[in-house]
C-alpha cells in the first residue's frame, strides 16, 4: 500500500492544454543517413504523447534532440516553462535543469550505485551542497540530504520498490532496473517526462505495472509524458496523442483513433510486417 | 551479528557508522593507531609515516581514478607540485610550514584542475596519455626551473610546532595520523553527498549523468582539483617530513606505484586506499628483510633483491587485476560477509 505522495511531483507551471514543446522543422542526419527529416510537432501540458514507428524510424533520435544529446542540422526545438527556451542551443544538463527528465532505451543506470543513490542523483539539480559542505557534511549538506531523502522515499513508495532500495542496481533484474530508471527520472521532479520504450522486454504483468505507474504520474500529478512504445495495445490504451514516424518523417499525428485510420500509417505498418 | 539492523530515522540510516560491530572495529583500529608509536622502534615508525603519507595520496588518486573513472598518470607530478610548493614557500618567502602545507594543497588543486582540461575531450587511455604529458611537463619544469634547484635537492628547515620538531618520526606520526583521519572523513562524507555522487555517476554512465543535470565537464575538473588537493597534501607532508625535496621521488614510477596502490587496495574505496598503501609500503620492506636474512646463506641474493622486488611488485598487480579487480577492500568485505552469517555461511 502506498502512503500517498506528499510532495509536488510536477514542476511545470503551465496549465493543462497549454503548448509546452514545439519541434519546428527539425532535420538530423549522420553522414548520409537521414535520421530525421523536417519533423514538426507539438506537445501539450499534461498529455501523454506516444511516438511510434518501425525500427530505425528516428524515434530515439528525436528524443535525443529534445534532451540535447543530438544537434539537428536544421530546425529548432522550443520548450515553455514559464519562459520559452530553445532546447536546440542548450546542453543536456541545462535542459535537465528545466525539468526535462528521461529514461533510455538501453538502461543507462549507475550500475555500482544503490537504488537510493541512483534516485538521489536524480535530485542533483535541486541539491545545493558543495565539495566543502559535502566533504565536511556540516549543517546544510546533512539537512539537505535528509529533506531530499524524503522525496525519494515517496518515489520509492509510488513505484513499489521499497524492498530493493539499498541494493546495488547492477544486481537487479531487467524489469526492476527499468523501474528504477523511471524512478530516477521522476526524482528530477520533471516538468516533462520522456520515456524511451519503458516496457521493452517485459512480460504482460510487468507491462501492466508500468502502464499503471505512467497513468498515475500523468493523471494524479499532471506530468506531461512523451513515450516511445512498440506495443500498439498499450499505446492506444494510455495515450492522448500519437505521433507516427517513418524513415525520419512524421506520417501521422493525432488522437489514437485518427492515427489508426490514417492510410499512410496503415501502409507503413503493413509494409513493416511484410518485411518481417 | 550485523544482521537485522534497522534505523528509525533517515538521519540514523545515513549515519557514517551504522552498526555496533563497525563501531567497535573502528575503535579498535583507532586505539591501535594511538598506542602503536609508544611500542614501535624508529624503523617501524618510519614505515608507519610512509604509510600515512601514501594513504593520503592514494585517497586523493582514488577520488579521481577510482570514484570518478578518470585514469591519471600524473600522480607523481602533482605530488611534486605539493612538495615543491610547500618547500619553496618556506625557503623563499618564510611562510610558516603549516601555512605552506595548506597553500601547497590549494596550488596543487589549481594545477590539477588545469591539467584536467583535456578530460573535456579525452576519455580512458587517451586521457591517461594526457595526464602522462602533465607528469612529463611538471618534471621538466622542476628540472629546468631556476627556482627549484633543478636536479639538486632542496633542503627545508624542520617544521616546528611549539618548539617540537615534527620531522622526527614519533612527532610526525601524530600529524600524519590526524591529517589522514581528516582526509578519510572528508572523502567518506563527500561520496554520500551531491558532489561525490555526481563523481561516481560520471564514472558509471557519463551520458546519463549529463542528462540528469550533472555538468559533466565541470565536475570532472572538480574531481581533478579535489583529488589534487589531497595529492598535494601528501607531497607537502613528504617535504616536511623528509626536510629534503628532490625530483626523483616524483617520477612516472611514483605515478605507477600509486595506481598499483589503488588497484590492489580497491578502486573506488576509501579504506581500500589505505590497505593498498599499507601493502605497497610493507611489501618492499618485507622483501628487503627476507633478502638480507638470506644473504648469509645465499651470497648472490644481495645483488638480486632489487630485481626480485620489481618482479614481485609487477606480479602482484597482475594477479590482482586478474583475480580480484576490486582489490583488498573486496577481499576484506568477503571475509566480513563470511563471518557475518557464520556458522551458517557456505
Ligand atoms: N549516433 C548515431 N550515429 C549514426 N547513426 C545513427 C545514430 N543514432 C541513430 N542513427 C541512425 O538514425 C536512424 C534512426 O535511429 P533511431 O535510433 O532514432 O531509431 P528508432 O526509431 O529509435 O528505432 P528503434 O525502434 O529500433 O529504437 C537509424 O538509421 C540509425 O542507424
Ligand atoms: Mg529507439
Amino acid at each position: 500500500m502506498s502512503r500517498g505522495f506528499s510532495h509536488v511531483l510536477n514542476s511545470s507551471p503551465l496549465q493543462p492544454g497549454d503548448t509546452q514543446l514545439i519541434v519546428n522543422n527539425v532535420s538530423l542526419s549522420f553522414g548520409g543517413v537521414k535520421a530525421l527529416h523536417e519533423v514538426s510537432l507539438k506537445v501539450q501540458q499534461s498529455e501523454i504523447a506516444a511516438i511510434i514507428g518501425p525500427n530505425g524510424a528516428g524515434k530515439t533520435s528525436l528524443l535525443n534532440c529534445i534532451s540535447g544529446l543530438y544537434h539537428p542540422q536544421v530546425g529548432e526545438i522550443r520548450y515553455r516553462n514559464g519562459k520559452e527556451h530553445i532546447l536546440t542551443s542548450l546542453k543536456p544538463y541545462q535542459i535537465a535543469k528545466l525539468g526535462v527528465a528521461r529514461s533510455f532505451q538501453n538502461i543507462e543506470l549507475f550500475k555500482h550505485m544503490s537504488v537510493l543513490d541512483n534516485l538521489m542523483l536524480g535530485r542533483h539539480v535541486h541539491l545545493k551542497s558543495s565539495v566543502f559542505s559535502g566533504g565536511l557534511f556540516w549543517g546544510r549538506a546533512q539537512r539537505e540530504e535528509i529533506a531530499h531523502r524524503k522525496f525519494i522515499e515517496d518515489i520509492i513508495d509510488l513505484l513499489e520498490i521499497e524492498a530493493i532500495r539499498k541494493q546495488q542496481v547492477g544486481t537487479l533484474s531487467y524489469g526492476l532496473q527499468k523501474r528504477v530508471e523511471l524512478g530516477r527520472a521522476l526524482a528530477l521532479q520533471p516538468s516533462m517526462l520522456i520515456l524511451d520504450e519503458p516496457m521493452a522486454g517485459m512480460n504482460a504483468e510487468e507491462k501492466e505495472d508500468i502502464a499503471r505507474f505512467i497513468l498515475d504520474i500523468n493523471e494524479e500529478h499532471g506530468v506531461t509524458i512523451i513515450i516511445i512504445e512498440h506495443d500498439m495495445g498499450v499505446v492506444m490504451d494510455i495515450s492522448d496523442h500519437v505521433i507516427v514516424l517513418d524513415f525520419g518523417s512524421v506520417i501521422g499525428d493525432g488522437t489514437p483513433d485518427e492515427v489508426q485510420r490514417n492510410p499512410q500509417v496503415i501502409a507503413a505498418y503493413l509494409g513493416e510486417s511484410k518485411h518481417g | 551479528m550485523e544482521s537485522g539492523v534497522f534505523h528509525s530515522s533517515y538521519q540514523a540510516d545515513m549515519g557514517l557508522r551504522p552498526t555496533p560491530l563497525m563501531r567497535i572495529r573502528l575503535i579498535v583500529v583507532l586505539v591501535a593507531a594511538v598506542v602503536f608509536p609508544f611500542f614501535a622502534n624508529n624503523y617501524q615508525l618510519t614505515l608507519a609515516n610512509q604509510i600515512l603519507i601514501a594513504s593520503i595520496g592514494a585517497i586523493g588518486l582514488n577520488i579521481l581514478t577510482g570514484f570518478t573513472g578518470q585514469i591519471s598518470l600524473g600522480q607523481g607530478g602533482f605530488m611534486a607540485i605539493g612538495a615543491y610548493s610547500s618547500a619553496l614557500l618556506v625557503i623563499n618567502l618564510g611562510v610558516p610550514w603549516w601555512l605552506s602545507v595548506l597553500l601547497a594543497c590549494v596550488i596543487t588543486a589549481i594545477v590539477g584542475g588545469f591539467f584536467g582540461l583535456p578530460s573535456l575531450r579525452l576519455k580512458g587511455l587517451y586521457l591517461a596519455i594526457a595526464t602522462l604529458a602533465a607528469q612529463q611537463i611538471i618534471e621538466w619544469g622542476i628540472i629546468r626551473s631556476p627556482l627549484t634547484g633543478g636536479v639538486e635537492a632542496l633542503v627545508v628547515d624542520p617544521p616546528l610546532l611549539f618548539g617540537i620538531n615534527l620531522s622526527r618520526d614519533f612527532n610526525f606520526y601524530w600529524l600524519g595520523l590526524i591529517l589522514l583521519i581528516g582526509t578519510v572523513l572528508f572523502a567518506v562524507n563527500l561520496f554520500r553527498t551531491k558532489v561525490g555522487r555526481a563523481f561516481i555517476a560520471i564514472r558509471d554512465q557519463d551520458i546519463a549523468a549529463e542528462v540528469m543535470g550533472v555538468n559533466v565537464f565541470r565536475y570532472k575538473l572538480l574531481a581533478f582539483a579535489t583529488s589534487s588537493f589531497f595529492v598535494g597534501l601528501s607531497g607537502a607532508l613528504l617535504a616536511q617530513y623528509r626536510t629534503i625535496v628532490s625530483f626523483d621521488r616524483f617520477t612516472i614510477e611514483t605515478s605507477i606505484t600509486y595506481l598499483a596502490i589503488i588497484i590492489i587496495g580497491g578502486l573506488g574505496s576509501v579504506s581500500g586506499s589505505i590497505y593498498g598503501a599499507i601493502f605497497m609500503t610493507l611489501l618492499p620492506a618485507v622483501l628487503t628483510n627476507i633478502g638480507s636474512a638470506l644473504e648469509n646463506t645465499i651470497p648472490q641474493m644481495a645483488g638480486l633483491i632489487p630485481f626480485v622486488r620489481k618482479a614481485v611488485f609487477g606480479l602482484t598487480i597482475i594477479l590482482f587485476l586478474i583475480f580480484e579487480p576490486e582489490g583488498l577492500a573486496k577481499i576484506w568485505r568477503d571475509i566480513k560477509d563470511y563471518f557475518r552469517l557464520w556458522p551458517f555461511s557456505y
